[in-house]
């Protein structure tokens, strides 16, 4: 008989691995994906693939040069490509969605140690430090359908400057027919991406729900209790995207359910903040970018009670 | 309150319907002298000596220790030094069976009489905890003052995967387990009786109301299929909603847990005075030609008990004793079963190969699944780091190592495997410190 196998137990093991819940939140992407080439053409699709190889050839050629270990099968370089182009407006310059890749590949994450060791989201970072680079483009915004008509203002910037008549009607802002980053305008596929992400167990309701309740609570609050406007926040800018997709960041976002919920609650205070009082229109990436860096402080303090653990003894002088 | 946490582990427990059949003698039989938690027994033979079935081979060595008895009617070949499944050398008996099965003539029924005589004959039996970890039950029930059980649990659980020799128990052998609660009860004066069943045994569930639930006192709690329901602290809690906290035991809450199994066979000894020979184990695991519950006399070769089951359908590639979460892997097929083994799996090779561990993605499975809440990645990077004051902190003494974090990591990170190692060093670092006050 062969030599048999001898190691400490469990056994046997559940199965999922990193590659498969990377793979899961791909999936969940594919309907805004979809959504966005609709509604800004074939160029959605082109700077999403420049933003993906450009991450996945930068963890590759980082990881090669640096002699560690080569980690890009475990599609996480895929996620946060998708993820970036995402918070792109689709007329960005090509040169410019790879500097934004190649910062949230390689300093934000694989220049603190890879994948889990990352202290911020290299998406919500990378466009951060975009916005600030290249704000221009950044905020050159056109009409879906239409990529040489340059959009006046995004729904946000329309609320920010009180244009409330120039709005587009609800029914427009849920399916995504609106100016703004190619994957954060369609409600709806963003949604059936959450709901796919919450039946494969891969994130917990926690940290979005409580996200965009607080925008739109908060919202409704210091709007002077307008309610139109207040459901205008949950579908404008890149709320959904963040509170679904970039909040929800294992590495970077705490633990344990009250500590999402906190997180959440951090977020959407922030988001609305900028919004309505900062010199930006949006939020969402700030708001996320400054919770991540109390994620530690969080999770400390929220970390779960051991059952049964004696009360730490008082140290006497 | 809400029940601990846990995972949902496959069930597997295809061999529940098929009534355990008797192997017969086998042709060597092994009786390592340590099959209980503390010391090992000191063996009570020498080689020559003619021995019978339940003669005594290993007599307790210490207060916390159980004697071994002979499983097999025969002659002592020798006693040697030989390895246990995980590791350890203990010396071992090793037998040929004559093939007559004679039980031991010097054999008598147990006096028992008062609650000093029922702890002495359930000492005498050689019964251990019978659910796999094989803590002498002597000392178990032996509290100082039985007034302080307020209630005894008994362990129905068996919430690891393949293993049914506890539902076989619950389902065959009622009569056994109805006469153990009523001698507990008359010699330990406890009148609570709690027995917990995971409600994938529907049928154990319905065979446990019939029969012992009918007496007073005891009741039947279905728990939800949760490993690890049968864990002693998990099942107290759960039942009880009691903590047992740290440095503490069962009774220090008024909870006695018993095994269902271990239950059935004290009653058994006091009724015929045959101490514990056999041992009733799931034969399971995808290279078993026909998995069933198989009653083995105690140190028979795991590869005889295989061979009795058809044999391999295809070469293992691990042996496992005892289910697929918590129990040991053996270098050898012919290691011997112990009291404590309820379960043979033979797996193959793809079920027995560990992916490599990659880096830890901070989901917060591990420490969302933790019965008891502890997080096991800071564990294993104050393990790491050496930082004993702050493993302190994080309370790794408490993992039971059940393996739910290491089961659900979706990096594969050994994590159970490094609390194991970080517990080991905490506890040799506490013991220097006291030593140097």
């Amino acid at each position: 008989m062969n030599k048999l196998k001898v190691s400490v137990s469990p056994h046997i093991r559940c199965g999922e691995t990193t590659t498969g819940i990377m793979l899961d939140v791909i999936i969940a992407m594919i309907p805004a994906f979809a959504a966005a080439i609709y509604f800004f053409g074939v160029r959605a699709l082109y700077i999403t693939s420049i933003c993906v190889l450009t991450c996945v050839l930068g963890e590759l050629a980082f990881q090669l040069i640096a002699k560690r270990e080569v980690t890009i099968n475990d599609l996480s370089a895929v996620v946060t490509g998708m993820l970036l182009a995402f918070n792109l407006p689709v007329t960005i310059p090509e040169w410019q969605a790879i500097i934004g890749s190649l910062v949230a590949i390689v300093v934000v994450k694989q220049l603190f140690g890879g994948i889990g060791y990352n202290f911020a989201n290299p998406a919500a970072t990378a466009r951060v430090m975009m916005l600030i680079s290249f704000s221009g483009t950044l905020t050159h915004w056109t009409e879906p359908h239409n990529p040489d008509l340059l959009a006046s203002a995004t729904p946000l910037s329309m609320i920010k400057e009180g244009d409330h008549e120039a709005l587009p009607s609800l029914f427009s802002m849920i399916i995504g027919d609106r100016a703004g980053s190619m994957g954060e305008t369609c409600a709806v596929a963003l949604i059936i991406g959450f709901v796919y992400l919450l039946l494969r167990r891969v994130v917990t309701w926690h940290t979005t729900v409580v996200y965009i309740v607080t925008v739109f609570a908060f919202s409704y609050l210091a709007m002077g209790f307008d309610l139109e406007l207040a459901i205008y926040q949950i579908f404008a800018g890149g709320l959904l995207l963040g509170a679904i997709f970039m909040a929800t960041d294992y590495a970077t976002t705490p633990p344990t359910p009250l500590g999402k919920v906190i997180f959440g609650f951090g977020c959407g205070i922030i988001t609305v903040a900028v919004r309505l009082w900062g010199s930006n229109p949006e939020g969402v990436s700030f708001a996320i970018l400054f919770m991540n860096i109390l994620t530690p402080y969080i999770s400390r303090l929220t970390a779960r009670r051991v059952v049964g653990a004696k009360k730490p003894e008082k140290k006497t002088a | 309150m809400p029940n601990l946490h846990g995972i949902t582990v496959p069930h597997k427990k295809k061999t529940a319907g098929t009534v355990p059949v008797s192997m017969g003698v086998p042709q060597t039989a092994y009786y390592p002298m340590h099959q209980n938690i503390g010391a090992p027994a000191r063996p009570a033979v020498k080689a020559g000596d003619s021995v019978y079935v339940g003669t005594l081979i290993g007599e307790a060595g210490g207060f916390v220790s159980s004697p071994v008895y002979s499983g097999v009617s025969g002659k002592v070949k020798k006693i040697e030094e030989s390895v246990q499944p995980g590791g350890a050398y203990s010396p071992t008996v090793v037998i040929e069976p004559d093939g007559l099965q004679t039980p031991d003539p010097s054999l008598e029924k147990p006096v028992v009489t008062d609650t000093e005589s029922f702890i002495e004959a359930v000492k005498k039996s050689g019964v251990v905890g019978l659910g796999g970890a094989g803590f002498p039950t002597a000392v178990k029930l032996g509290v100082k003052d039985p007034s302080k059980i307020e209630e005894i649990i008994i362990n129905g659980a068996e919430c690891e995967p393949y293993i049914t020799s506890d539902t076989r128990t619950m389902l065959d052998r009622a009569d056994d387990m109805c006469e153990g609660i009523e001698l507990i009860r008359k010699y330990l004066g406890c009148q609570k009786f709690i027995i917990g069943i995971e409600k994938n045994k529907p049928q154990c569930i319905k065979k446990m109301r019939e029969t012992c639930g009918k007496l007073s006192g005891v009741t039947v709690e279905a728990l939800p299929s949760l490993y690890p329901q049968g864990g002693e602290k998990v099942l107290i809690y759960n039942i009880t909603k009691k903590v047992v906290g740290e440095g503490m035991l069962p009774i220090d809450v008024g909870v006695i847990v018993i095994n269902c199994t271990t239950l059935a066979e004290i009653a058994r000894y006091i009724r015929t005075g045959m101490p514990l020979t056999e041992k009733c184990v799931t034969v399971d695991g995808s290279c078993v030609k026909a998995p069933k519950n198989v009653i083995v006399p105690i140190g028979t070769p795991a590869r005889e008990v295989f061979d009795f089951c058809g044999g391999f359908t295809q070469d293992p590639a691990k042996i496992v004793f005892g289910g697929p979460m918590m129990g040991i892997s053996a270098s050898d097929v012919e290691s011997p079963v112990l009291k404590q083994t309820n379960a043979l799996l033979a797996l193959c090779e793809k079920e027995s190969q560990v992916p490599p561990a990659s880096n830890c993605i901070r989901c917060g499975r591990c420490t969302n699944t933790c019965p008891f809440g502890l997080a096991p990645v800071s564990i294993v990077t104050a393990y790491e780091n050496g930082n004993m004051e702050l493993l302190s902190s994080l309370k790794v003494n408490l993992c039971m190592e059940c393996g739910c974090c290491s089961y659900v990591c979706p990096a594969s990170r050994p994590l159970v495997q490094q609390n194991k190692l970080a517990k080991a060093a905490l506890a040799s670092w506490k013991k220097a410190k006291e030593e140097n006050k």
